[in-house]
């Protein structure tokens, strides 16, 4: 089993090759992810939640002296990370127009982002964790210049320089974190760490979860670090928009639950107030920008920051009930992101424009995709059933659990949602209903492939929503008891 | 085995090589090139055999070492001389271009047996253990790179180079040699090991001129290694040089610069009041050269200067390094970096000099659409960029992290700070090029044809930053 999940992230490199030496692009690609996804459904399945802990484990030793080895693992944490990142690619894969120039590399290059974040998820060296997620920087980098539309060229060099410099100064916080623990023991091995904080062998300053919050926050665009996310998602073409959006940005929460949870229980309830006031920051200082938004690609790409705000409200609880919903809130949201920004691409590459004043009353020519549409909306928005609304439920219990100083958050939050229905029902109805120009009765409906390949990320999404307990439970294996 | 050998049998090579050349008459130079790698290659195979340093008595015993140190960087120096012969051939076009022609391939030949001369030079450089033998060394290799820099005697550029080169480089001569002399009179000895000893017997008022003196030495090797204020021959030299041979001053010159600084300061660690001062001015240089390499760098549009400022900035990493003596590790990290800089830089220098033969200049906007032309070279310097830049999985991103692993060890966390910022510079220029293969047009769509060596070249060299960058702990225990 441990070999299956070393697979996991094999696979989509092997499949690179192939291509580079001259294998068909798109069949290769999809049929690695699928190969992929199977994988991690059977993992996800043969996970034993009664044990618990870490399973599949394997480990080579790269710097031994060091303490630094690459270890793959996984807990229940991780095998949600990694159903969320494999359904998501074969989404995004799947949806995929068809590619004019350079095919070979834009299939290399999405695939390179899915190995990299299943990597950065399947690793439980800290150093490793953090080197898969950077090899998502250079293919974004070329999914948006080569193949993204408006200012693309902008947008990525926002985007890779803000990346760069963010997942830096997280190197700088490992690196301190890794001096910190006394000579001799030092070791990036999350079990290890988790140990010695845990049995007070080191006590690590809050200046670390200081630069390990600034590091990790700016790859997840917590206010005010957020600035390159929405130009980027705006920009990039939809599949690397679904891969970034979806699941890449989550590997920065997925780090601080990892790391700075467990080690730094006490920095993290002292400067709790910073961080809360980043969060109503992200959900009512975004939630306004969205509003005022005239472009669907750039609603998305805001609200894909502003929803950011509610994960780390449920991090900032520091309670199981928060982390829960935190958790779930991930995987809730990756897969309704990732749907809107697919319905984003078809609907471009039919009309050419995204912007509200042109479109309108497209449900009369397109009725699927003004239904799936409607459907990612209202999961984006955390209707019932869907699982953002159990994840946002949680969310909000856990901290009103925490104590009066989250009151405010607390309502800031439920405002939010008020928000994001705002800017969500506006969008839906200046596209798809109302009076319909003219130029727009012939458009044709959503493709075959296009269609299903968000079906896949609305079923899980509802499964999810009806039975969170599926998440839960497995999440709940990741988390102290 | 004497040590001494190997320097011994890389000059009796290059002598014979310039008999063959004088009495062939054959056209074609390649061979020259080919035979001066695969005996080089065999200088690194005699390399790995037990070897001894000079023994106790014999007159060179107290000029020439055998450390860890030397050795890695006597197989460094040869493996950058061997790259930089193996980059010669695909060069002959320019030149013949640019050479006065008494006979056919007339001039060519020299150019690839004069690398030899600079690398003895520069391994009894990395060996030496005294003063005499530093500047004797170092006076060796940078003559030889004079004349190399400046080969290309029909073209304004090369000529203009070599001009700059031997000027300041004359230069520095005179600050090492000024230098040295004040630390002899000082304290009557120039061998680095008994330099310590020597300090600690002197009155407090002969510390002034000991330290003038050293101040001079550290001046001259700052032009070396190119660290800031020193660093303006940089740009243009690298310019205007045959691109083999600037491919090899930043690389193997550059290197060994950084061993005769590592000496210094370490043996001169040992001394409280002189370590203390220049501590600092070690801490200073590198902000300086750090802030300098890598914001000159961002406006470049010429990929030789963008390299040369590159070295500049990689000068400014190392010198967080070389600051950060005091760990165990930083000497490690050094050799790691520079082992990873070899292969990185030498591998963009390798595509330069393809592309630049077939598009007729070194611009970056020579490499648009490279990526359409030929994927190969474009997915070599891809691979060249992100290790510069610092990508994990690359050689280049190792050696950053154990760099700031030594230099936050050490409490430098001004540089630590200013080095998250130049990194996020060196993301822009390096992605420069990067943008220039995939995002821009080709002017011309016509495939790039590739020889077996560049290909060879580009396997060894691409190679080599990945295995550093995914298996490190090899290379990191060969300098332990």
């Amino acid at each position: 089993m441990s070999l299956l999940l070393i697979l996991t992230i094999l696979l989509p490199l092997a499949a690179s090759l192939l291509i580079m030496v001259g294998a068909d692009p798109r069949r290769t690609a999809l049929g690695a992810a699928v190969a992929n996804l199977a994988a991690a459904l059977v993992l996800f399945f043969a996970y034993d939640r009664i044990d618990g802990g870490w399973q599949f484990l394997s480990e080579w030793k790269i710097l031994p002296k060091l303490g630094i080895n690459m270890t793959l693992g996984a807990d229940g944490l991780t095998l949600t990370m990694l159903l969320l990142a494999t359904l998501v690619t074969v989404s995004a894969l799947w949806v995929a127009p068809k590619v004019g120039k350079h095919e070979g590399l834009y299939y290399i290059s999405l695939l390179f982002i899915s190995a990299g974040v299943i990597g950065a998820f399947a690793s439980l060296d800290v150093l490793f964790l953090y080197s898969f997620h950077e090899l998502a920087l250079i293919p974004t980098f070329l999914m948006i210049g080569i193949w993204g539309s408006g200012d693309r060229q902008a947008a990525a060099w926002k985007a890779t320089i803000y990346l760069g410099l963010g997942s830096f100064v997280l190197l700088i916080g490992l690196i301190a974190l890794y001096l910190s623990i006394p000579a001799g023991h030092r070791t990036l091995d999350l079990r290890e760490l988790d140990q010695m904080a845990a049995t007070g062998a080191f006590h690590p300053s809050a200046w670390i979860y200081l630069i390990l919050l600034v590091g990790f926050g700016s790859l997840v665009s917590l206010f005010p670090f957020h600035s390159w996310a929405p130009p980027a998602y705006a920009c990039a073409p939809a599949p690397a928009a679904m891969l970034h959006a979806g699941v890449l940005k989550k590997f920065g929460l997925y780090g601080l639950i990892r790391i700075a949870l467990p080690i730094f229980p006490e920095a993290m309830h002292e400067l709790n107030g910073l961080l809360l006031l980043l969060v109503v920051g992200n959900i009512l200082y975004i939630g306004y920008v969205t509003v005022s938004q005239k472009r669907l690609d750039w609603t998305v790409g805001y609200s894909s920051v502003m929803h950011m705000g509610y994960i780390f409200l449920g991090l900032a609880a520091l309670n199981l009930i928060g982390i829960n919903g935190a958790a779930l809130l991930m995987f809730a949201h990756g897969l309704s992101v990732a749907a809107a920004f697919a319905l984003c691409g078809e609907i471009r590459s039919r009309t050419g424009t995204l912007d509200y004043a042109e479109l309108g009353g497209l449900a009369k020519a397109t009725p699927v995709l003004g239904l799936l549409f409607g459907f990612a909306a209202m999961a984006s928005v955390g209707l019932p059933g869907f699982a953002n609304f159990a994840g946002e439920i949680l969310v909000f219990f856990g901290a009103t659990a925490y104590g009066p100083a989250m009151i405010i958050p607390v309502i800031v939050g439920v405002w939010g949602v008020v928000i994001s229905a705002i800017y969500m029902l506006r969008a839906y109805r200046n596209i798809f209903w109302g009076p319909i120009a003219q130029r727009w009765e012939g458009l044709a409906d959503i493709g075959t492939g296009a269609k299903w390949s968000v079906i896949l990320l609305l079923v899980p999404l509802m499964i999810a929503g009806f039975y969170p307990q599926l998440i839960l439970k497995m999440v709940g294996t990741a988390l102290p008891r | 085995m004497n040590t001494l050998l190997l320097e011994i049998a890389v000059v009796v090579l290059g002598i014979v090589l310039l008999l063959v050349e004088a009495y062939s008459n054959r056209a074609n130079k390649n061979y020259l090139a080919y035979t001066g790698a695969a005996g080089l290659f065999g200088v690194l195979v005699l390399s790995f055999f037990p070897m001894h340093a000079p023994a106790a008595g014999s007159p060179s015993a107290a000029f020439i070492t055998h450390d860890v140190l030397s050795v890695f960087f006597v197989r460094f120096t040869l493996i950058a001389t061997i790259v930089t012969l193996l980059m010669i051939p695909g060069y002959r076009p320019v030149l013949e271009r640019y050479l006065p022609a008494e006979r056919a391939g007339g001039g060519v030949g020299e150019f690839a047996i004069l690398p030899l001369f600079v690398c003895a030079g520069l391994m009894w450089m990395v060996s030496s253990i005294d003063f005499i033998m530093i500047f004797v060394s170092l006076e060796l290799a940078t003559i030889t790179l004079y004349i190399l820099a400046t080969y290309l005697r029909q073209n304004a550029a090369s000529l203009e180079a070599g001009t700059k080169f031997l000027i300041l480089g004359a230069l520095s001569t005179g600050f090492i040699v000024y230098g040295i002399s004040w630390i002899f009179g000082t304290t009557g000895t120039t061998n680095l090991l008994a330099l310590p000893a020597a300090i600690q017997r002197l009155p407090e008022s002969a510390l002034t001129p000991l330290l003038f003196g050293i101040a001079m030495v550290l001046v001259a090797l700052s032009f070396k290694i190119s660290a800031f204020p020193f660093q303006f021959w940089v740009p243009d030299v690298y310019q205007g040089a045959p691109t083999p041979v600037t491919s090899y001053l930043s690389v193997a010159s550059k290197a060994a610069g950084f061993v005769v600084l590592i000496r210094l300061l370490v043996v001169l660690g040992t001394v409280p009041v002189i370590s203390h001062k220049l501590h600092a001015v070690i801490t200073l240089l590198a902000a300086l050269t750090l802030i300098f390499g890598n914001f000159a760098a961002i406006p470049q549009t010429n990929m030789k200067r963008l390299l040369g400022y590159s070295s500049v900035a990689h000068a400014g990493y190392l010198l967080m390094a070389v600051a950060s003596l005091g760990s165990k590790m930083a000497i490690p990290a050094i050799g790691f970096y520079l082992a990873g800089y070899l292969a990185m830089t030498m591998l963009a220098f390798v595509v330069l000099t393809v592309v630049s033969e077939v598009t007729g200049g070194d611009e970056i906007s020579r490499f648009n659409g490279l990526g359409r032309r030929s994927p190969l070279l474009a997915g070599a310097m891809l691979l060249a960029s992100a290790s510069l830049a610092g990508i994990p999985f690359t050689a280049g991103f190792i050696g950053k992290l154990l760099i700031f692993e030594v230099a936050i060890n050490q409490g430098h966390y001004g540089l630590v700070a200013l080095g998250c910022v130049t990194v996020a510079a060196g993301f822009y220029y390096y992605f420069k090029v990067i943008r220039a293969m995939y995002w821009q047009q080709p002017a011309e769509e016509t495939p790039i044809r590739v020889t077996f060596t560049v290909k060879l070249l580009i396997a060894l060299l691409g190679a080599g930053i990945l295995a550093f960058g995914i298996y490190p702990a090899p290379l990191l225990s060969a300098l332990r």
